[in-house]
């Protein structure tokens, strides 16, 4: 038994799985075995019963097409309440693609406005034109840019809150090609799909530290990890979509 | 009169094309719509029999390209867009192409394959008669967008032609939905073949009720014998049904229990194109034929399980999406002989630029006692070799270039390689295939 141990909760992999969230999930538990830390994966699948925020270190929520993010919402704004505690109280929140906009007060669509869990206050309005394509970033977060892809078709308005980075190339959250994603306490949020930390490996042990520092007040850092094939990844992204 | 000119017109662009060494077969098509926008229309009433095509996201170049070959053995003369260019410019080039210099068109049949999310735009533009649907998987998000969105379009090109009669996939539980109401033929496996396995992605959820449905059995994806305890949704009642599946040689099963099918394709999923085939032949009253003899006279194109012999087997298998690559990776772990692997992806707009379904299709799975070295190439190498990173599957070396995973390969002391591609790779690793196999040393392995 590791000295330290995270238990990761993935939320409806079986209705949100359009993107290769299994990517962001499989860096999380690999980076802290390899680093001899232990990590469980649990899967939450279950409509009836609540998920168990209690004992999560790291709550994942993902995208998956239209029709199953909207089940997800409703079956999550029954627990509205224990996600806003577990998010006040500094839990980790990872909400990528579809999961970043239902954390907001509203999604406006052409048929009607929807409610979101309100966890956040930021708010959304479905956009005709889908939003496709590599993305690139600068965060205070890591040294090397951030490269993703997103494929969306809401405009999300996060007011005050900071963004995960500023976009050099993409359409950031709203379309307006500025800032991308969001962080408050322990949230990280992003409209970057799937396999986002394999090549963002910075930016995962960034989550990683935060967990374990929130679980352990005495961690201190995470060993380092042999990284090269992780940045020749994301190397050719920022070569071949960089703006020149 | 512009009937002719634009008949003309594609076929110099046609030939100016080959002189330039493009093999374009939409540009044709594209520039005669542009003269006449009328032509699919006008040509398709000189049809004698009638338009059959077929739309689905895997298998269906293969479908299609063997029922052409099956009518043309039965003796009737084909329009047929049998590269694949299967958006309207396409089906324009072909029907210009089967014109004679007088604008005459020579057809029995059209035999059309169709991009989902053109059909509607085709079917605006002649009647078909028949259609098959071999499935839906999802494929290219970042082009098609989601699965649901897809099967609209393709709801909406049916309710076009309410007298269209529908070859479908009664295994799929969204191809099937096509045939409600409808004038619907079913095709099937109905036994268990391969271990099962859940990677249902899509079509998890029953579609009337939306609630979880069952499965007797699953073959793969959603496809299976499925039911929906909630509202009795369920797999049709299948018209056209292989059983007796044996693919232990080469491969064996029975239709309705009665026709021996027997031939020496690769791949599980090439079942269920014979089945389609066989089917659509049935419901289109074509049925005085050797079935077996269109089979093995049948010449795939290429990197459909291709085998290029190069002192030993190499086998070059495209595959698009991870539905693609799932069955491509299960047909290799069948083979039980010490093999090498070559992946190779590229990300062009041909290809889909979103790579993130490489980490929703089962490359986990390649790893077994059986696999010797594993390479990796194309222009995103580095997300394949993190992918198998992640999976702890230790890859051999990162190659620049798919000839040097290749030569690397010949060197082995593995009994077969697996060349596993996508779309934007395959037609350059079968010319440096074919290349190897000509600089072979004398004397070498036939």
């Amino acid at each position: 038994m590791a000295q330290y141990s995270l238990t990761i909760l993935h939320l409806f992999p079986d209705l949100l799985n359009l993107y290769g969230d299994k990517g962001n999930i499989a860096s999380l538990k690999k980076r802290l075995i390899w680093r001899g830390l232990d990590a469980k994966v649990n899967l939450h699948t279950n409509r009836e019963t609540p998920p168990d925020f209690e004992n999560t270190d790291i709550l994942f929520l993902g995208g998956g097409s239209d029709k199953e993010q909207a089940l997800v919402l409703d079956i999550l704004s029954n627990y509205r309440d224990s996600l806003l505690d577990y998010v006040e109280k500094g839990g980790v929140l990872l909400a990528f693609c579809g999961g970043f906009p239902m954390l907001g007060t509203t999604i406006e669509t052409p048929d009607g406005t929807i409610n979101g869990l309100g966890i956040l206050d930021i708010h959304t309005t479905l956009t005709k034109k889908r939003m496709i394509g590599d993305v690139i970033l600068s965060s205070s977060l890591c040294q090397s840019p951030i490269c993703g892809f997103e494929n969306h078709p809401g405009a999300t308005w996060i007011g005050d809150y900071k963004p995960l980075g500023t976009v050099l190339t993409g359409n950031g959250n709203d379309g307006t090609q500025t800032h991308e994603g969001l962080l408050y306490k322990n949230v990280f949020a992003s409209y970057l799909h799937g396999p986002l930390f394999p090549k963002n490996p910075e930016l995962c042990d960034v989550i990683l530290a935060r967990a374990l520092k929130h679980k352990y007040p005495d961690f201190s850092e995470l060993s380092p990890l042999d990284n090269s094939l992780e940045e020749s990844a994301n190397h050719y992204i920022v070569q071949n979509f960089m703006p020149k | 009169m512009r009937k002719l000119l634009a008949v003309w017109a594609a076929k110099l662009a046609s030939v100016a094309g080959l002189l330039v060494g493009k093999k374009s077969s939409s540009t044709p098509g594209a520039i005669a719509l542009k003269i006449c926008p009328d032509l699919i229309r006008i040509l398709s009433k000189e049809l004698t029999k009638g338009v059959i095509c077929t739309c689905g996201t895997n298998g269906k170049t293969t479908t299609n390209n063997l029922l052409n070959s099956a009518l043309k053995q039965c003796g009737y003369t084909t329009v047929c867009n049998d590269l694949g260019a299967n958006m309207l410019s396409g089906v324009a080039a072909a029907f210009a192409k089967s014109c004679n210099l007088f604008g005459k068109l020579r057809g029995d049949w059209a035999v059309l394959e169709i991009d989902e999310a053109f059909a509607r735009k085709v079917f605006a533009h002649l009647t078909p008669n028949y259609m098959v649907v071999t499935n839906l998987f999802r494929d290219q998000l970042d082009r098609y967008g989601e699965i649901d969105t897809t099967m609209a379009l393709l709801r909406e090109a049916i309710a076009m032609h309410p007298n269209l009669t529908l070859i479908l996939n009664g295994d799929d539980p969204l191809s099937s939905q096509f045939g409600e109401g409808r004038r619907a033929y079913y095709y099937g496996i109905s036994e268990q073949v391969l271990p099962q396995s859940d990677n249902m992605e899509e079509g998890r959820f029953c579609a009337k009720c939306g609630k979880e449905q069952h499965y007797h059995f699953t073959h793969y994806n959603q496809l299976g014998d499925y039911y929906c305890p909630h509202c009795g949704n369920k797999r049709p009642q299948i018209d056209f049904s292989a059983t007796d599946v044996d693919l232990s040689g080469s491969m064996k099963f029975t239709v309705n229990h009665q026709v021996p099918i027997h031939v020496n394709y690769r791949g599980f999923y090439n079942i269920y194109n014979i089945l389609a085939v066989y089917s659509a032949l049935q419901v289109m009253g074509i049925t005085n034929q050797d079935f077996n003899a269109i089979l093995s006279d049948y010449k795939p194109q290429i990197g459909r399980m291709e085998l290029i012999d190069l002192g030993k087997p190499f086998i070059l298998n495209l595959a698009k999406n991870p539905a693609g690559f799932n069955q491509a990776i299960q047909t290799v772990m069948l083979d039980k002989r010490r093999k090498d692997v070559i992946v190779a992806i590229n990300a062009t707009a041909n290809d889909g630029k979103d790579l993130s379904w490489l980490w929703d299709a089962n490359f986990d799975q390649l790893a077994d006692e059986n696999l010797n070295r594993l390479y990796v190439s194309g222009v995103r190498r580095h997300d394949l070799a993190l992918r198998f990173r992640y999976a702890d599957i230790p890859v051999e070396r990162i190659c620049d270039s798919v000839e040097e995973a290749l030569k690397l390969c010949l060197t082995t002391d593995a009994e077969v390689c697996y060349v596993l591609v996508n779309y934007s790779v395959l037609f350059s690793t079968q010319s440096t295939m074919l290349e190897l196999q000509k600089n072979l040393p004398a004397g070498g392995e036939a």
